[in-house]
Order: C-alpha cells, then structure tokens, then sequence
C-alpha cells in the first residue's frame, strides 16, 4: 500500500514537473514558429541586397538595417565586453573591499533601468552635445546595456571555480596574476562566452535605446557620427506603417533578427568550441 | 650515528586565522629524501601546518604565522623571500585531484614550466614525458596527450596533479590527504609512487588513514589541538609511542 502510493506520488510529481516545463517552452516555441511563417514567407534576396524603395513602390529591403544593427552592436561589444569581463574578474577574484560591494549594487541597478532611460543618458552625452543622430551615441546605448551583464555573468561564472584550484595555480610558484589569466579565465572562456553571448543578444533586439540616439535611416551609412537603421527600430517604424508591404518586410525583418542572434551564438560556438557543436547536432 | 642531511628545518611555527591559533610552536625537522606522515583528528591544525610551509597559508584572508624554516639552509618566512619564487622549492598536491580546466594532459603537466617563460618546444616535451613517467601515468596517457585533463579517472588526475608539481622540479613535495578522495585500489597506485619518488625528493603528507602513513612513511608525526605531540620514525610511533595522547589516537580510543 504504502509502496503503491510513494510510486503513485512520484509519478505525480513528475507528470507535474513535465506540465510545468511545457508550460515555460509554449511561448518560445508559439512566438518562434509565428515568426518563422510570417517572417519566412515574406523573404526574399532582395531584402538582404537592396535599400528600402520610395513610398508607395513595393520591394525593396533592409540592408542598411541589417548592416546598422550588426555595426552598432558590435561597436557597442567592443566597447563593452572587454570593460565587463574585467570589472567580473574583479569582482571574483579580488571583490572583497568597499568598491567591489559599490560595483555590485551599481551593476545591479543598471541592470533594472528601463532601455529608455539609458537612450536618453547617451541622447544627452552624445546627440546634445554633436547635434547630431549618431551610430556611435546607438552603440553606446548598446554598450550599457550589454556592460551590467556582462559584469555580473563573468563573476558569477568565475565564483564557480573552486578555490583549491587557484591555490593549486599558486602552489606552483605562478604570480597571482598569471593564475587568474591563464588558469582560472583561460580555463573557463567557453562558460564566460555564453554570458557574453546573452547579453549581445539582448542587446541586438534592443529598440528603445536606439529611438533617439541612432534613430535610423533609409540609406545605407558607414560613419559613426551619422544616423544609422538598426533592425528593431526598422521593424518598429515598418509595422506601424499604413503600408502592406512595409508590413510584410517587418515580419521578415523580425525574423532575420532571430536568425542573426542564433547564427552569431552557434558561429561563434563553433569557432570557440568545434566538438560541443558537433555533439549538439550528433545528439539531436 | 647515520648523518643524515635535513632539506626542512621547522623552528617554532605558529599560525593563526584571525585570533584563532591553529598551529602552535611546532619544531621539527625532515631529512633528505624521506617521507613523513603527519596524522591527528580532525582540526588539529595538520592541514594548516603543511600550508605554512609553501607560504599558501597567507593567501587566506585574515590568516598570519610566525616562526620560521630553514629550506636548505634559508629562512623562507624572512621579510626578503618572495612567496612566489619559494613555492617553486616547495611542490604541493591536494586531497582533491584538481587538473586546469580545459587545459590538455601535455598543458597540464608543463604550465608551470610554460608561464615561467619556458618556450622550447622539445623542452617543454622532455618534461611532460619525465614527469609522467615518474609520476606513473605515462603508459596510460601517452596516446592522448592532447585529451582534457579532466577527462581522466579520480585517480589518474591525482597522479597528473603529482606530475604537474614535480614539473617545477621542487626538492619537497607535501601532499595534503593526496588518497582521501580515491578509491583503495587508486589510493595504493599513489603509496607505491610515494615510494618511488622518495628516490628524489623530500616528502610530507598529511594523512587521515593510520595504515597508510605506516606503510609509506619513515617518519611520522602526531598533532593534536595545534601542536606537534610527538615525532619519530614510523615503527616507534605505530608500536611503541612515548606519550599516552599517540597511544590512545592510534589505538582507535578517540578521533
């Protein structure tokens, strides 16, 4: 009896588990299969070769933007993941004092602010000041973004390593500075990459920060103290246009922009780590 | 009388974390190429005793020391001795095997030598394939030099962690509980290396397991509450120890 009910309770326990974690994959997987109909169907090549064409004329594309949205997030990444892996570092390694508990809550906080907020922080320190529209004021919006979780991924990840391995480093006769570089980093690139990689991808579907700092234009720009298109501010003004076919464009727009996140994060998997991937696909 | 150079003099070490004393006023010394056991109940400051010696106590936030040690000669707790250069001579291995993550058996072994500057390919080789082999785990891992060190057994790691020390080429090795986290058969392939590598080198090890430090050590030994209770070869202590403390530890009547 006793037996019959502790099976009984544990297959309930994980029918129960199971529901809950369909529940957490349904949206993924609605808004993802929405996105790959309306968005496949919409493509063609000329959206990835040609600028958008005038008001009125069907066809065209969105180059400029595809281009824009990976310039300014890899702007906003060089700037950013570099700053950011080190101030994690930092705090993993060295975060004991009065400025690491500072670096905490400040990373903390920047995390919480509202997209928004941090546009019209680079709105006032690079558009005010050039009178201009920027890809450069975009990519530092970007850059603030990415830089909170990158700090707090990087520190989390290298908390993991146990302590016996640094002491291990250092019972070697390694400075402490080499144990940590090529030990403790070294040892542990893949695992600080996938931080890196989940803040970039928030950061490339980011429209908010972008509104008023790059803005976004209908020409194809290569400077950085010009207007420049990203993606999502391009799906955003094409969706709320009264025009089919921009609307069209939008949906194929959102899912170029899905595509570009994952083919970035597998790309550079494979370059980083070729056997995982080969695993991945092996498995599946 | 046998004369009988000693590589490590002990003089009066004490060590604390914060105002808690773990190690007091221990005195010893240890012979070239002789393994000494160092066993006692749990907390007794062992472990703590051994760190001093690489100086890896200090990296501990809150801990000191006081005293010092004579390695061949010189005081390594003087103000002018870099902790990094001394830890060079002063080779250590953990109770967990702990190998570099994502670093190859070959970069496992020779990353010592690789961030001191070596660059000589063939150098870096010769050592690896040495250290290896006088770590026993040569025939089983010269195939796959270039697989993750963390892909070998519990065991294996523990003699690849053994290699990677004696890679620097220190003339004393401690070994802090080196067989705690293996398996009987694992833990009798490191006593039969201990043996061999007391051909070169000086060794101390602490251990939990009484049997273990009888069969390998010459010396032996016992700590209680921080402090050294009483030292002398193996067989004296194992059979007929001077103090009532040793006696009632190994006969099993506490710890």
């Amino acid at each position: 009896m006793n037996y019959k009910w502790r099976k009984l309770k544990n297959k309930l326990f994980i029918i129960s588990l199971s529901m809950a974690a369909a529940i957490c994959l349904t949206p993924l997987i609605l808004v993802t299969s929405f996105i790959l109909q309306k968005g496949a169907s919409s493509l063609d090549l000329n959206f990835f070769t040609q600028l958008p064409a005038p008001v009125g004329d069907v066809g065209g594309g969105m180059m400029h933007a595809i281009l824009g949205t990976i310039y300014m997030v890899a702007l906003g990444s060089l700037i950013a993941v570099p700053l950011g892996i080190i101030g994690g570092i930092y705090l993993s390694e060295f975060g004991k004092g009065g400025i690491s508990k500072a670096l905490r809550i400040a990373t903390d906080v920047m995390t919480g602010i509202p997209s928004i907020i941090i546009g019209i922080f680079a709105y006032i320190l690079l558009v005010v000041p050039f009178k201009t529209f920027s890809a450069l004021s975009g990519a530092v919006a970007l850059s603030l973004i990415i830089l909170p979780v990158v700090i707090r991924s990087s520190e989390e990840i290298l908390k993991l390593v146990p302590n016996h391995i640094r002491e291990a480093g250092l019972a070697l006769g390694l400075p402490r500075w080499k144990v940590i570089l090529f030990i403790i980093v070294r040892g542990n690139l893949s695992a600080l990459f996938t931080g890196v990689m989940l803040a970039v991808a928030r950061a490339s579907g980011e429209t908010a920060p972008l509104l008023f700092t790059a803005f976004g234009n209908m020409y194809l720009s290569t400077s950085p103290m010009e207007p420049m298109a990203s993606l999502p501010v391009q799906i955003y003004t094409y969706a709320i246009s009264p025009f089919e076919d921009w609307q069209r464009q939008s949906w194929a727009g959102a899912f170029v922009l899905i595509m570009l996140v994952i083919g970035v994060n597998l790309g550079a998997r494979l370059i980083l780590n070729p056997s995982a991937v080969k695993e991945f696909f092996k498995r599946s | 009388m046998e004369v009988t150079s000693n590589v490590l003099e002990v003089k009066n070490l004490n060590a604390w974390f914060g105002k808690f004393q773990a190690v007091k006023d221990v005195s010893n010394n240890y012979p070239e190429k002789s393994i000494t056991a160092i066993i006692g109940p749990s907390g007794c400051g062992k472990s703590t005793y051994l760190r001093c010696l690489n100086r890896i106590h200090e990296e501990v936030p809150g801990a000191t020391l006081s005293g010092k040690a004579f390695l061949l000669g010189k005081d390594i707790f003087a103000p002018g001795v870099d902790p990094v250069e001394l830890r060079r001579q002063i080779g250590m291995v953990f109770q967990k095997p702990n190998p570099f993550p994502a670093l190859s058996i070959f970069d496992n072994v020779v990353i010592g030598l690789k961030l001191q500057g070596e660059k000589n390919k063939s150098v870096l080789m010769e050592t690896a394939q040495k250290c290896l082999k006088k770590a026993a785990l040569w025939d089983e891992v010269k195939d796959k030099l270039q697989k993750q060190g963390t892909s070998l057994s519990g065991g294996q790691q523990q003699r690849l962690c053994i290699a990677r020390a004696l890679a620097v080429n220190p003339p004393v090795l401690l070994m802090d509980e080196p067989t705690s986290a293996l398996d009987p058969i694992a833990s009798a392939k490191i006593e039969e290396l201990m043996q061999s590598l007391k051909q070169e080198y000086t060794v101390i090890v602490v251990t939990h397991n009484m049997q273990q430090a009888a069969r390998v050590a010459d010396y032996t030994s016992f700590f209680m509450l921080g402090e050294l209770v009483e030292h002398g070869s193996s067989e004296v202590i194992f059979t007929n120890p001077k103090k009532s403390k040793t006696e009632d530890y190994i006969t099993g009547r506490f710890g």
